[in-house]
C-alpha cells in the first residue's frame, strides 16, 4: 500500500532522515522505533505531507505523494496524530471530532448559510457518528465537554477519534502512549487493537516497547535518521545492531 | 442552531420591531440605523477575525469602495444605484481575493500589515481623485432607486436595514454551525490540525477574507445612499480601528457580541461628539482595557459566568 | 537632471533617516517579545511635540532635547508595564490591538494638552542651505545624518560588544534559554521599550524643524517605519536602517518623478510588494517551523 524509496530531507546541515526504504502492507499495524531524535516524527511529517523531502520518494498505492500537502493527503484517506496534540482548543471535544469529516460533507457556504434542506439531518447524524466514535475511543462521557477542560491523555484519545472520523485507509498514530500512566497506555494499547482490527492500516510510533511488540506485526528501526533494520517482533528483538543502539535493557 | 440562539434571534427581531416606535425622535432613528449598520458589518468583520483568527485593519478601506461606488458610478455615469451597489462589491471582492491569495500563503500575521496598507492606499486614492470623488470634501451620493422608486425616507431605510441585519444574523449563525463553519473555527484553533483533516487552509482564509470585504463593502453603498454623502474620513484608518474595536469589545467570535459591540461603539461618538481629543483617548482605553481584562469580549464572557451557573 | 535627483536624494535620505530610527525601534520591541509596536509612531510624534513645548516653556536647547527623549521613553515603559506585561504569551491580534489602543490614548491625550496646531522647532544651526551640485541642503539635514549614524554606530556597539547587549540579543533568539542562563528577560523588554521610544523620540525631534509637527504626525510616521522594518527583514536591525533609508528614498523619487499627490501611498504600496514577492524582507532569513 505504502511504499517509500530513498527518502531523504535535510534541515541546513541536519540530514534528519537519510535515504530509508520501507513498504508497508495494507491491514497491518506497523510500528517505527528509535532512540529520541532518530527521526521517526519527521518521517512521518514526510509521509503526511507537512515536510517536503530533499530526495526519495513515497507512493501510496503507486501513486506519487511526496511533497503533497497534508490536505491533499487527507483527501487520499491519510490521517495522523500529533505527539504534542493539535488539537483546537477553542472548540467543543464532539466538535473536534466532527471536524475530521470535513472531506465527507456537503461544504458549500452558501448552502450553510442559507440552511438547505437536509442539511441540518446530515449535520445530526454528524453528530451521532460523532459521539459514537467518541465512545469508541472510551471518551463517552467527555461528549459534551469542552476541548481545554480535558487532560492531555483525554485529548490523545480525541485525537484519535478525529482520525477516525475521516474514515481513513492509513492512519499514523505519533506516540499516542506518550505522557500517559501506565494504565492510560494499557487502554490505548487496548484501542490501536480495535482501530487495527477495524480495517485501518495503523503506522505507529512509539517508545513504549512492551506495546510496540504486542501491537505490531513489522516493525522498522530508525536511528539517526537512517534504517537500522526492519522485521517481525521476534527478528528486530534478536538483531545485535538494534540491541546494542536502542533496546539494551529492554530485550 | 442551539436554543439559547433561536432565543437571542427572537430577542432581535422584537428589539428590531419595537424601536421605531419608541424612539422618541428622528435623532434617535438615525442612531438606531447607523447601529444596525455598523452591525452588519461587524458581523462581516467578526467572521474573519474572531472566528478565522485573521486580522484585518483596513476594512474601512472595503466601506469606502462600496460607498464611492454608489456615489461615483451614478453620478458621473449615470448607472443605476443597485448596479453600482453590485460593482463595488464585485470590484472588492476581487480586491480582496487578490492581495489575499499571496499573503496566507505566508505563515503569521501578515493580513495585518497588508490590509493597513491596502486601506491607507484606498483611502489616499480617495482624497487625490477628486474630478471623480470631490476630494477630502466628498460628494453627495444620489438616492438608492427600487423598481424606479427612490427611498429618501428615515423610516424606509430603517426597515430595510433591519432587515438586512435579521438575514445577517440568522445566516451567520447557521453558518457557524456548518461544516463550513466548523472548519473555520478549526482553522482558528489548530491550522496545522485542520490542514490534516482536509481543510484548504489558504482557501478558507480567503474565502471568508473576501466574505467580510464583501459584506462592508454592500454595507458601505447601503450607508452612502442613506446618508446622501460620502467623504474620504468613512475610509480612514480610525475608522478601521473603530469596527475592529466594536468586534473586540463585543466579544470575538460571537454573533451575538458583535451587536452589542456595534450598539455600544456606535452611540459611544456621540456621547463624546464634543470631546474631540477624549473620544480616541477612550476608544484607545477601551481597546486596552478589554484586551486586558476581558479579552473574550463582554459576550462570551457573560455567557461563560452563566454557563457556569447553570 | 542631476541636481532634480540629488534633490530627491536628499531629501529622501533626510527623511529616511526618521524612517530608520522608527524601524530600529520596531525591531528592538519585535526581537525582545514579537510584539508588533504600533504606538511606535506616536514616541516619534511625542519626540517633536515635547521638545517644542520644553523649548517654548524656556528651557535651554539641550535640556529640552534631553527631556523630550527622556520623557517618551519613560512614556514607553509605562506602556510596556501596563499594556504588555500583564497580557504576555497572548495571541498576536492581542497584542496588536492593545498596542493600537495605546497609540490612541497616547495621541488623544497630546491632542487634549496641547491641541491641534501645527509646531515648529528652530533648526539646530541655522537655516543657510548649502548648495551641492546644484541642489539644496538645509544644515538640519546634515543634524539628522549625523545623529542617526552615530546612533546606529552606538547601538551596533552596544549589542555586540557589551554584555548587556548581548544579554538582549540572547533574549530574542530564545526567550527560555536566555533566561536559564539568568539573563534578566523582564529587564530586557523593559529596555527594549525605553529604547525604542527614545529612538522614535530622536528622530521626531530631528525632523521637526523640517517637516514641522503636530499631534497627528505619529500615524504615518509609525507606519511607515514599520514598513521600513518590514521591507529590511522584520527583527534585522541592519534591514531597518537599511530599509528605513530605502523607504524614504523611494517615496521622495516617487513624490518628485510620479506624482506628488500619492506620495504618502507609496511607502504602502511598497509593502504590499515585499509581502507578495519577498515577505522575509531584504534581510530576514528563511524559518521552518517544528511540528
Amino acid at each position: 500500500m505504502l511504499e517509500v524509496k530513498d527518502l531523504s530531507i535535510h534541515f541546513g546541515g541536519v540530514k534528519a532522515v537519510q535515504n530509508v526504504s520501507f513498504n508497508i502492507d495494507a491491514g497491518i499495524v506497523y510500528s517505527v522505533i528509535g532512540p529520541n531524535g532518530a527521526g521517526k516524527t519527521t518521517l512521518f511529517n514526510l509521509i503526511t505531507g507537512v515536510y517536503t523531502p530533499t530526495t526519495g520518494e513515497i507512493r501510496l498505492d503507486g501513486e506519487a505523494i511526496q511533497g503533497k500537502s497534508p490536505n491533499e493527503l487527507a483527501r487520499r484517506g491519510v490521517a495522523r496524530t500529533f505527539q504534542n496534540l493539535q488539537v483546537c482548543m477553542n472548540m467543543t471535544a464532539i466538535e473536534n471530532v466532527m471536524v475530521g469529516a470535513h472531506l465527507r460533507l456537503d461544504r458549500n457556504l452558501i448552502k450553510a448559510a442559507l440552511r438547505f434542506p437536509g442539511l441540518k439531518r446530515r449535520d445530526r447524524e454528524l453528530r451521532e457518528e460523532a459521539a459514537a466514535l467518541m465512545e469508541f475511543v472510551g471518551l463517552g462521557q467527555y461528549v459534551n465537554a469542552r476541548a481545554d477542560a480535558m487532560s492531555f491523555g483525554a485529548l490523545k484519545r480525541l485525537e484519535i477519534a478525529r482520525a477516525l472520523a475521516m474514515k481513513p485507509r492509513l492512519i499514523f498514530l505519533d506516540e499516542p502512549a506518550a505522557g500517559l500512566n501506565p494504565k492510560e497506555t494499557i487502554e490505548v494499547d487496548h484501542l490501536v487493537r480495535k482501530v487495527a482490527d477495524s480495517g485501518v492500516t495503523v503506522v505507529l510510533v512509539e517508545h513504549d516497547m512492551k506495546m510496540v511488540m504486542n501491537l505490531s506485526d513489522r516493525i522498522l528501526v530508525l536511528d539517526y535518521g537512517k534504517k537500522l533494520a526492519e522485521g517481525t517482533g521476534e527478528e528486530i528483538r534478536k538483531n545485535p545492531d538494534v540491541i546494542a543502539a536502542y533496546l539494551g535493557a529492554h530485550a | 442552531m442551539k436554543k439559547s440562539q433561536n432565543i437571542g434571534l427572537l430577542i432581535v427581531i422584537a428589539v428590531l420591531l419595537v424601536v421605531p416606535f419608541i424612539v422618541p425622535n428622528s435623532f434617535y432613528l438615525d442612531l438606531a440605523i447607523r447601529m444596525a449598520i455598523n452591525a452588519v458589518i461587524v458581523l462581516g468583520l467578526n467572521l474573519l477575525i474572531g472566528f478565522a483568527g485573521q486580522i484585518s485593519l483596513g476594512h474601512a478601506g472595503f466601506l469606502g469602495i462600496g460607498a464611492y461606488a454608489s456615489a461615483v458610478l451614478p453620478t458621473h455615469f449615470g448607472w443605476h444605484p443597485l448596479v453600482a451597489m453590485g460593482t463595488g462589491a464585485a470590484v472588492t471582492g476581487l480586491l480582496a481575493a487578490l492581495v489575499a491569495r499571496p499573503i496566507f500563503k505566508l505563515k503569521g500575521h501578515y493580513l495585518a500589515m497588508a490590509t493597513l496598507g491596502l486601506g491607507i492606499i484606498i483611502n489616499i486614492a480617495l482624497r487625490n481623485e477628486a474630478q471623480w470623488t470631490g476630494g477630502p470634501d466628498g460628494m453627495p451620493v444620489p438616492p438608492m432607486s427600487v423598481f424606479g422608486v427612490e427611498i429618501y425616507s428615515d423610516k424606509i431605510w430603517y426597515w430595510v436595514v433591519a432587515g438586512l441585519l435579521v438575514v445577517s444574523v440568522w445566516a451567520s449563525l447557521n453558518l457557524i454551525d456548518s461544516p463550513f463553519g466548523r472548519a473555520l473555527r478549526a482553522l482558528h484553533g489548530s491550522e496545522v490540525a485542520s490542514q490534516v483533516v482536509g481543510v484548504d487552509v489558504v482557501r478558507y482564509k480567503v474565502a471568508i477574507f473576501v466574505m467580510s470585504a464583501v459584506f462592508a463593502s454592500l454595507m458601505g453603498s447601503v450607508t452612502a445612499h442613506y446618508i446622501g454623502f460620502v467623504s474620504p474620513n468613512f475610509a480612514d484608518f480610525f475608522h478601521s480601528i473603530e469596527l475592529v474595536t466594536m468586534v473586540v469589545v463585543g466579544g470575538m467570535a460571537s454573533v451575538f457580541g458583535s451587536l452589542i459591540g456595534a450598539v455600544l461603539l456606535t452611540a459611544l461618538p456621540q456621547a463624546l461628539a464634543t470631546f474631540e481629543g477624549w473620544e480616541t483617548v477612550v476608544f484607545g482605553a477601551i481597546l486596552m482595557l478589554f484586551m486586558i481584562f476581558l479579552p473574550k469580549g463582554i459576550v462570551p464572557t457573560l455567557a461563560a459566568k452563566f454557563g457556569k451557573g447553570e | 537632471m542631476l541636481a532634480q535627483f540629488l534633490q530627491f536624494l536628499f531629501s529622501g535620505l533626510t527623511v529616511g533617516a526618521t524612517y530608520a530610527l522608527a524601524a530600529l525601534g520596531f525591531t528592538l520591541i519585535y526581537n525582545a517579545s514579537h510584539v508588533i509596536n504600533f504606538a511606535q509612531g506616536e514616541f516619534i510624534m511625542l519626540g517633536g511635540m515635547l521638545a517644542v513645548f520644553f523649548t517654548a516653556a524656556g528651557l535651554p536647547l539641550p535640556v529640552a532635547l534631553a527631556l523630550a527623549i527622556l520623557v517618551p521613553a519613560i512614556v514607553g515603559v509605562v506602556v510596556e508595564k501596563l499594556a504588555i506585561e500583564p497580557v504576555k504569551g497572548a495571541e498576536t491580534v492581542t497584542l496588536i490591538i492593545i498596542t493600537i489602543g495605546a497609540s490612541l490614548v497616547i495621541r488623544g491625550l497630546i491632542q487634549i494638552w496641547l491641541g491641534k496646531g501645527t509646531f515648529a522647532l528652530p533648526a539646530f544651526s541655522g537655516d543657510q542651505p548649502i548648495e551641492i551640485l546644484g541642489a539644496v541642503l538645509m544644515p538640519q539635514s546634515l543634524w539628522v545624518f549625523g545623529i542617526t549614524a552615530i546612533v546606529v554606530v552606538a547601538l551596533w556597539y552596544f549589542f555586540n560588544r557589551t554584555l548587556q547587549g548581548k544579554a538582549m540579543l540572547a533574549t530574542s533568539f530564545n526567550r527560555t534559554a536566555a533566561e536559564l542562563v539568568g539573563i534578566n528577560t523582564s529587564w530586557v523588554l523593559f529596555m527594549s521599550f525605553a529604547m525604542s521610544a527614545a529612538l522614535g523620540a530622536l528622530g521626531g525631534i530631528l525632523i521637526t524643524p523640517i517637516t514641522l509637527t503636530s499631534y497627528d504626525v505619529g500615524i504615518m510616521l509609525g507606519l511607515k517605519g514599520f514598513v521600513a522594518a518590514v521591507v529590511g527583514g522584520l527583527g534585522n536591525g541592519l534591514g531597518a536602517v537599511l530599509g528605513g533609508l530605502l523607504v524614504g528614498i523611494l517615496e521622495a523619487m516617487g513624490a518628485g518623478y510620479l506624482s506628488s499627490a500619492y506620495k504618502d501611498a507609496i511607502p504602502f504600496v511598497l509593502i504590499l510588494f515585499i509581502l507578495f514577492f519577498m515577505p522575509r524582507g531584504l534581510f530576514g532569513g528563511k524559518s521552518t517551523d517544528r511540528v
